[in-house]
């Protein structure tokens, strides 16, 4: 489908010839974020620089019916940022300004398309932090943050984004722009910001955030605990938990992974090893002396092999730079893969462990492991090769079978990715129909016309009625905007 | 919407044909996490997904499987590349950026015409930077330019600021004279006990623009106890011609710069970091043969030879700046020893320049392709080089000390632009005189 000339005129007046992609090539690099499995070109890609910019297009968009796609940096691992039914992009990595830091307050207010590690980045040298750190910080936006509910290895103890974002300024479905929270956080009325923050774009479009800033801790040990084996790893993590302990971040990484980072990065982790436990202390540092002893002695316990504390921060920044770059670095364990997302209660992660290690065996493919196993967050990758016959239809199955496992399990089948289009299907075995077609009356409120990110976190099942019928999908009066 | 496409594309060429087609293992390596894209610096100034590492792979990946045809619009996201390979630098996946730009760059040139006025262009560049004999008559008549007045006066009167191109070129003239050197030695013994021998490339433009560093360099090494073998005849070794995709010139000259680097050396030196890079990367290019690995491996930076040697330095009371040149930094991952040679010089304080390993827009002949582009990445690496409130930037290659020198004399920032060994010569006890000792 094509945008009408006189459409792309009228989008061009409001973001400017730079800031207006409307070539097949500089398109088609716009059709998948990190999951490449989905794909689907805009028609047309606006990169705004102002909130009056992108409520104009949002109301371009609304008047012609034109399905409006938000994308930050484009590193999501759900197909949030691809246009399955075209329409237009708007990508907010223009808007990339922190307009405000406020230390007293504790907090910042940044656009959108802001860079997440650039926050910290500015305020570290003043002892503060941005919490919410996915592995993708040093390149994901705040905006994309706030829009999937991102999470990370930090936020274990520090909470995900939604506990970090104070206020927001939205141009929503309807084309009107809205303050919602702000810096005060108690404050009357509906919690409309936790309303909008993981909502994958299908209410609005964010222009501003407001950010809490935390303070940096006294002390931060971090080490690595080495098992032969994921169930080792995987009964220290219950352990661990058991005790007490809210460690900073509880990662663990498996056998594949390692490789991939030692090859990829050479960050200090053990080839050959089973697995490792990345453990992070941090706090005052009496607090983070006892709380190692005690999580080194369950780690023993658990047979681990060997534990090694980082000696430097240089040291600590490896590890981490390893952990973070793990899934970037797959490229070197497999030309594809598929990446799983569930979660499962912290107490059945061993279990869960066993039966991966069992899916992984059943369909012939290697499943590479690198999560937040505090959380009981599984990031399972299941590595294939489409060039041979029959892989990615295994792939596909294995990836369904530890869906379901988790979910037996009493788990959930996203932790912190995001629903996209890769989960809203799957929201149906999660929650009953009630559930949500009360989401979708939710949707229709900041989005009467159906406009915003159509196909993605609601699943357009025809039992869920007509709520989930995006637009473009044979609602429109023919001619409306093709 | 279209579910896991890629699964069709298997073993095709698409827009490409075989000879020298980008790597397809290469190109399958991108996971697509786009850890690369704030390291890119066209990405830094566009924010736009095609003007990404990332996005540019998936255009050539898109060529390869045939979706889209080396078009006119392919080709100028291709072009806006800096080839910084800062990407690389970044990518945990390790794809092999470089290589994949300059193969892709290949089949451009030999297949995607360009306008007369383009090809020209980029012909007379490399036409006259990779051969020295031209560039030192060009550089006569620009000393005329400047003596004249003629320069005051066309700087004056703006009369250039039409012409995007030239003006850029006309912008990049150094201030001053290189002032004529007499030509090195062919042999130059070491000092002292002796550690080796090496050869020194005397690269195109730093043999006649920076005729000081090239008599530097090899002062330093006989300092450091190396007899330097300077080889007459020697050529270019074909780093722009890889660039601008003239992959084929590119082997004929590498293959005459081989043959007249002996195997008796034990390094092949060099002080211009795109001649490093691109020498290192001759196995790629010329094939797995034994003399050609065994000449990539002896090809060293020269600051990492004197890093390792006890030169003895004296005072130099100076606050000094590092600008990382992309092809030290992420073509040779050479970051550590320049630093550890300025700061060895007692008295010098070094300073970390912000983003010191984002391009300065120089990058071989881009800065005067694309002028508007080096112009935006120049205006930010001076702003960066001002707030550190040195008085002396140094980096490692000649189009680096062009560029940074040209940005800071145009926005009247007060700094002295240097290659390190020229910091490192005055530090030496008996000064440099003319060319030698």
């Amino acid at each position: 489908m094509a945008l009408a000339q006189k459409f792309l005129r009228d989008l061009e007046a409001i973001v400017g010839r730079d800031g207006l992609v409307a070539t097949p090539e500089g398109r088609l690099t716009y059709e998948c974020d990190m999951h490449t499995f989905y794909k689907g070109a805009p028609d047309a890609v606006c990169l705004p620089t102002s909130t009056e910019q992108v409520a104009s297009v949002v109301r371009l968009c609304l008047e012609a019916r034109v399905p409006l796609v938000p994308r930050g940096s484009g590193t999501g691992l759900i197909g949030g940022a691809m246009a399955p039914y075209g329409g237009v992009m708007v990508s907010t990595t223009r808007m990339n300004r922190i307009l405000d830091v406020d230390l007293p307050n504790r907090c910042a207010t940044v656009e959108p398309g802001l860079i997440n590690l650039w926050l910290t980045n500015a305020v570290k040298e003043r002892g503060y932090f941005f919490a919410p750190d996915p592995s993708s910080q040093m390149v994901s936006s705040i905006g994309g943050n706030a829009s999937t509910n991102a999470g990370g290895p930090h936020c274990l103890k520090y909470g995900i984004t939604v506990n970090h974002v104070l206020g927001l300024e939205v141009v929503t479905g309807a084309g009107e722009v809205v303050r919602l929270g702000g810096k005060v956080q108690e404050r009357p009325g509906y919690d409309l910001t936790g309303v909008v923050v993981g909502s994958e774009g299908t209410l609005g479009i964010l222009t501003q955030v407001t950010v809490r800033l935390l303070h940096a801790p006294e002390a931060v040990k971090t080490a690595l605990a080495v098992f032969s084996s994921v169930e080792d790893a995987s009964e220290a993590v219950s352990g661990i938990i058991a005790a007490g302990i809210i460690p900073a971040a509880l990662e663990l990484l498996d056998a594949p992974i390692i490789r991939a980072i030692e090859e990829g990065i050479g960050a200090g982790y053990p080839k050959g090893a089973g697995a490792v436990l990345l453990i992070e202390l941090d706090g005052p540092r009496a607090e983070i002396e006892t709380q190692a002893r005690r999580a080194a002695e369950i780690c023993r316990d658990r047979q681990a092999l060997e534990i090694r504390v980082a000696r430097d921060d240089a040291e600590r920044a490896l590890l981490w730079k390893g952990r973070k770059e793990a899934a970037g670095a797959v490229g070197r364990l497999t030309p594809n893969w598929l990446l799983q997302d569930a979660v499962v209660p912290r107490s059945k992660l061993p279990q869960i462990m066993r039966e991966v290690v069992a899916i992984s065996r059943r369909y012939g493919l290697v499943i590479a492991n690198v999560f937040h196993a505090g959380d009981g967050n599984l990031h399972p990758l299941i590595c294939y090769d489409d060039r041979e016959p029959g892989q990615l239809e295994r792939a596909v199955q294995a990836n369904e079978e530890l869906l379901r496992a988790c979910l037996a399990l009493g788990g959930s089948v996203t932790g912190e990715h995001g629903v996209g289009v890769d989960k809203a299907k799957s929201l149906t075995l999660q929650y009953a129909e009630a559930d949500l077609n009360f989401m979708a009356r939710l949707r229709r409120v900041f989005d009467p016309q159906n406009v915003m990110n159509p196909g993605k976190l609601l699943p357009s099942h025809p039992a869920c009625g007509e709520a989930f019928q995006p637009a473009g999908t044979g609602r429109l009066p023919a001619g409306t905007w093709v | 919407m279209s579910i896991g496409s890629e699964t069709q594309a298997a073993g095709r060429l698409g827009a490409f044909d075989l000879r020298d087609p980008p790597d397809m293992d290469g190109i399958r390596a991108c996971v697509h996490c786009g850890i690369c894209l704030p390291q890119c610096p066209t990405y830094r100034v566009l924010g736009e997904e095609m003007d990404s590492p990332r996005g540019r792979i998936y255009l050539m990946r898109a060529a390869a499987e045939g979706r889209v045809g080396l078009t006119r619009t392919l080709v100028h996201h291709l072009d806006l590349c800096l080839g910084c390979r800062a990407c690389e630098t970044a990518c945990p996946s390790g794809v092999p950026f470089g290589r994949l730009l300059e193969a892709t760059r290949g089949q451009i040139a030999r297949r995607a015409p360009r306008p007369l006025g383009e090809r020209l262009l980029s012909g007379a560049l490399l036409g006259l930077f990779t051969h020295p004999k031209r560039l030192g008559w060009a550089l006569g008549a620009a000393r005329f330019y400047r003596r004249s007045g003629l320069q005051r006066l066309v700087r004056a009167t703006r009369l250039l600021a039409p012409f995007n191109r030239l003006r850029a070129m006309e912008a990049l003239l150094p201030a001053t004279s290189p002032g004529g050197h007499r030509p090195l030695p062919e042999v130059v013994a070491a000092r002292g006990k002796q550690r080796g021998t090496v050869g020194l490339l005397l690269g195109c433009v730093q043999r006649l623009a920076f005729p000081r560093v090239n008599a530097e360099t090899a002062r330093l090494l006989t300092w450091a106890g190396y007899e330097v073998l300077i080889p007459r005849d020697q050529g270019c070794c074909g780093a722009l011609h890889l660039h601008t995709g003239r992959i084929d010139e590119a082997r004929v000259l590498a293959t005459h710069l081989l043959a007249r680097f002996g195997r008796e050396v034990d390094f092949i030196v060099t002080n211009s970091a795109g001649c490093g890079s691109a020498m290192r990367e001759y196995p790629h290019w010329l094939g797995a043969d034994r003399d050609v690995e065994a000449f990539a491996l002896k090809v060293r930076d020269v600051s990492e030879l004197l890093a390792e040697a006890d030169l003895p330095l004296q005072r130099l009371d100076l606050t000094v700046t590092y600008h990382d040149p992309c092809h030290l930094a992420h073509g040779q991952r050479v970051r550590l020893e320049p630093r550890k040679l300025l700061a060895a010089i007692p008295g010098v304080r070094l300073v970390e320049l912000a983003d010191s390993d984002l391009c300065c827009g120089s990058a071989g002949v881009y800065s005067l392709l694309e002028p508007e582009m080096a112009d935006r990445l120049l205006e930010w690496k001076v702003q960066r080089i001002a707030a550190t409130g040195a008085g002396i930037l140094a980096t490692g290659n000649p189009g680096c000390l062009l560029q940074i020198a040209r940005g800071c004399r145009e926005r009247g920032v007060a700094i002295e632009v240097l290659h390190p060994v020229e910091l490192l010569g005055r530090a030496l006890p008996e000064p440099e005189r003319n060319g030698w000792r």
